[in-house]
């Protein structure tokens, strides 16, 4: 392997915690420099994951090289840190980096006004650093190191605006419930190890000496198949937090309290991307386990539906977008399940391009008009030409409009999923037609029709209608909304050594059906207003008003920690210390010896003639005992 | 004919003499005279001991017993001396500001 490339792949992983180091000790106090640094840096990664794929392209081989240093090294335990380069962590690191550059370039608009662009600037390098320690790790303890790296910054991030409380909030949350998750997946990890060999001194972390170790022991029957599942169903614990998976999914939307390039790089490029990735990295140990596999895929297809639903009765623009994220999670993580690696990363990679396309053009609308909720947006097509439309072309990509990146990505899984479970299959074409509808809802109520910002904006006076945003922020827009529409014909699943599934019409079609009812559903309820919004949800309040609470999942987290955790568990335990620790242990010794010197002090009386006594009733004691012997 | 015997009922007697006089007496210095009482029968012992076996240890330490008393009567006088001068008394009984 030449050494160009070996230092172009060190420079992947290195060039964001470069320019993240740069901006900590040179660019605090200057945002310019900051940001130059920042997105210079993905740049670099970017260009030099760009020579490796041409490098790689064409050519089958699975993996193209490694390239680590020792990093610990004890007896019976050699950690590495390094970078693998396969098709997978290949794939990946264009779209962590790519992205993540045009991301980068987006907030340098965005940000401008901004108090803390240099923090801001040197956590979001952190952060592609994180994330792409993950991607181009060779080992399972490299790979949690950027995992919880991931979990920092993005409650450094999430929280960027931590003079507010609830964004302070929303940070805490994505971070502990990430921790929760991510407990199960170290203990996973460690499983796994302790599984890999029998003796210590050949267990590894090692992906590729793991993969090969655990192949030929399974084959073996060395492991039992209990266990094997147990560490399967561990390690998808890190997915489902990381990549956001029902019943862990509360933070996500939350973390919507962030900067806008904060959630698309959360939503696109880094962060969920990583539970999809550890599973398609893992993947060899997953397809071994058929019930971890129907647990993967039901989690997945549940997430799918489930936040589908959720984004029907959102008004808040950022929020639609993350549960239609979560939704499209569900797809990815489903797509695993079913066996389908690379359709799950198919849909990776054009989920990151128009997700991205639409957080950048919703930021990009907050940027104009400072307003989130929907039903005071409106007519935005008129004002903001160039927004809308690549708003446009994301919100068809999502919807599955045929010919955009996400109908073919899509229509492999929904293939997919008709070869194996038709339960799935109807369950993922329905999210497809609900995408299609909520999505065309949110075109339809914030983009068409007449704005209703006026009376606010103009009772500060001076109202000069809403501007379109500036071109460094339109730019990254259209490369997006390229990528939007060309991601289709990339040919992602070859270059992952897949076939391109055949294209089945009725499948297909299908889909397409869906999409259009849901399209059509919503032009009827939110453009031609043939049914009013309010009469729907009057027909439907039951499930509305679950919808509305959003299945009450917050709420039992809350009951949980209040009643189980706050009162049950921490309640047993204040009253063990207060009763067991303090009371007896600490307040009992003393008072035991108190009590000892209260009753003993009575034969201290003080009178010379008593001792003298007491002393000769020894002496004679003794005597006696002495004699008698 | 005197037996050791006799001498050592001797020194027994004196002995529960001096440990009666302490027990029941309160004046202090009286308790030191009967202390004395009390190292005199057993320097009486030992002298009996030590003629009866012929071993000249016994007599021995009758002589530490004398530096030792003597000692011991020095302390115990200055204390009364103490006792008479601080609180004006010498009984025992009234002495007890070490109690609890």
């Amino acid at each position: 392997m030449p050494a160009d490339l070996v230092s172009c792949a060190w420079a992947i992983l290195l060039s964001p915690l470069a320019a993240a180091a740069l901006i900590l000790l040179a660019g605090v106090h200057r945002p310019k420099l900051s940001a130059a640094a920042a997105i210079a840096g993905l740049l670099t990664g970017f260009l030099c994951a760009v020579r490796l794929f041409l490098h790689a392209h064409g050519r089958h081989d699975a993996l193209l090289f490694e390239s680590s240093v020792s990093w610990i090294a004890l007896p019976g335990l050699t950690i590495p840190f390094g970078v693998l380069i396969d098709p997978l962590s290949l794939l990946m690191a264009l779209i962590v980096t790519g992205v993540g550059s045009l991301i980068f370039i987006y907030a340098a608009g965005y940000m401008a006004e901004d108090a803390a662009v240099s923090r801001f600037y040197g956590l979001l390098s952190l952060f592609a650093f994180s994330m792409l320690t993950i991607v181009l790790a060779t080992n399972w303890i490299q790979l949690f190191i950027g995992w919880e790296l991931v979990g920092f910054s993005s409650y450094m991030l999430i929280g960027h605006w931590y003079a507010k409380p609830s964004a302070a909030e929303a940070g805490k949350k994505a971070f502990m419930v990430n921790r929760v998750a991510d407990f199960g997946f170290m203990l996973g990890i460690l499983a796994l190890w302790a599984a890999s060999s029998p003796t210590v001194s050949q267990r590894s972390f090692h992906f590729l000496t793991l993969e090969r170790q655990l192949s030929s022991a399974i084959q073996a029957g060395l492991i039992p198949a209990g266990t094997l599942t147990l560490i399967g169903l561990l390690l998808f614990c890190g997915p489902l937090g990381k990549s956001a998976q029902f019943p862990l999914h509360v933070w996500l939307p939350d973390a919507m309290e962030g900067p806008t390039p904060v959630s698309a790089l959360i939503h696109a490029a880094t962060m969920v991307a990583a539970g999809v990735y550890l599973l398609c990295r893992a993947f060899w140990l997953f397809s071994g386990l058929p019930e971890v596999m129907t647990v993967i895929m039901w989690v997945g297809g549940a997430t799918a539906f489930l936040s589908a639903c959720l984004a029907l009765v959102e008004n808040d623009l950022k929020r639609i977008l993350a549960y239609s994220t979560l939704s499209q999670l569900g797809y990815m993580v489903m797509a695993v399940g079913l066996g389908g690696r690379a359709e799950g990363m198919y849909h990776l990679g054009t989920h990151a391009f128009f997700k991205a396309l639409l957080f950048l053009s919703a930021g990009s609308v907050m940027h104009a008009t400072h307003e989130l909720d929907i039903w005071k947006l409106g007519g935005l097509a008129r004002s903001m030409r160039w927004t809308s439309a690549c708003f446009l072309v994301g919100a068809l990509a999502l919807a599955g409009f045929p010919g955009l990146s996400g109908f073919f990505s899509k229509d492999e899984i929904l293939v997919l999923a008709r070869g194996h479970h038709l339960g799935i299959y109807v369950l993922a074409t329905l999210t497809a037609g609900l995408t299609a509808f909520y999505t065309a809802r949110v075109w339809f109520v914030a983009f068409t029709g007449s704005s209703r910002l006026s009376t606010r904006h103009g009772a500060g006076g001076g109202h000069h209608g809403v501007q379109e945003s500036p071109p460094i922020m339109l730019v990254p827009l259209f490369v997006l909304a390229a990528l939007s529409v060309a991601g289709g014909y990339l040919g992602i699943p070859r270059f992952l050594g897949a076939s391109h599934a055949e294209f089945h019409w009725d499948v297909a079609a299908t889909s397409v059906a869906a999409a259009l009812t849901g399209l059509t559903l919503a032009w009827l309820i939110y453009k031609r207003q043939a049914v009013s919004a309010q009469q729907v949800v009057q027909a439907l309040a039951l499930p509305y008003s679950f919808l509305q609470r959003r299945y009450w999942i917050d709420e039992m987290y809350g009951w949980y920690v209040a009643t189980v955790q706050q009162k049950l568990i921490a309640g047993l335990c204040a009253w063990v210390e207060r009763v067991v620790i303090i009371g007896a242990a600490v307040n009992g010794t003393a008072w035991l010896t108190r009590g000892a010197g209260l009753l003993l002090r009575r034969c201290q009386t003080g009178r010379v003639q008593t001792y003298v006594f007491v002393f000769l009733i020894g002496v004679a004691g003794l005597l006696t005992i002495a004699l008698t012997r | 004919m005197v037996t050791p015997t006799h001498y050592l009922v001797v020194s027994a007697l004196l002995f529960c003499i001096g440990l009666a006089g302490i027990l029941t007496r309160r004046n202090v210095l009286m308790i030191l005279l009967c202390i004395e009482l009390m190292f005199n029968a057993a320097n009486l012992a030992f002298i009996a001991y030590a003629d009866a076996w012929g071993n000249l240890g016994g007599q021995m330490a009758v002589f530490f017993i004398i530096v030792v008393a003597a000692a011991e009567v020095t302390v115990g006088l200055a204390i009364a001396i103490l006792l008479s001068r601080q609180l004006r008394t010498l009984n025992a009984d009234e002495v007890s500001l070490l109690k609890w």
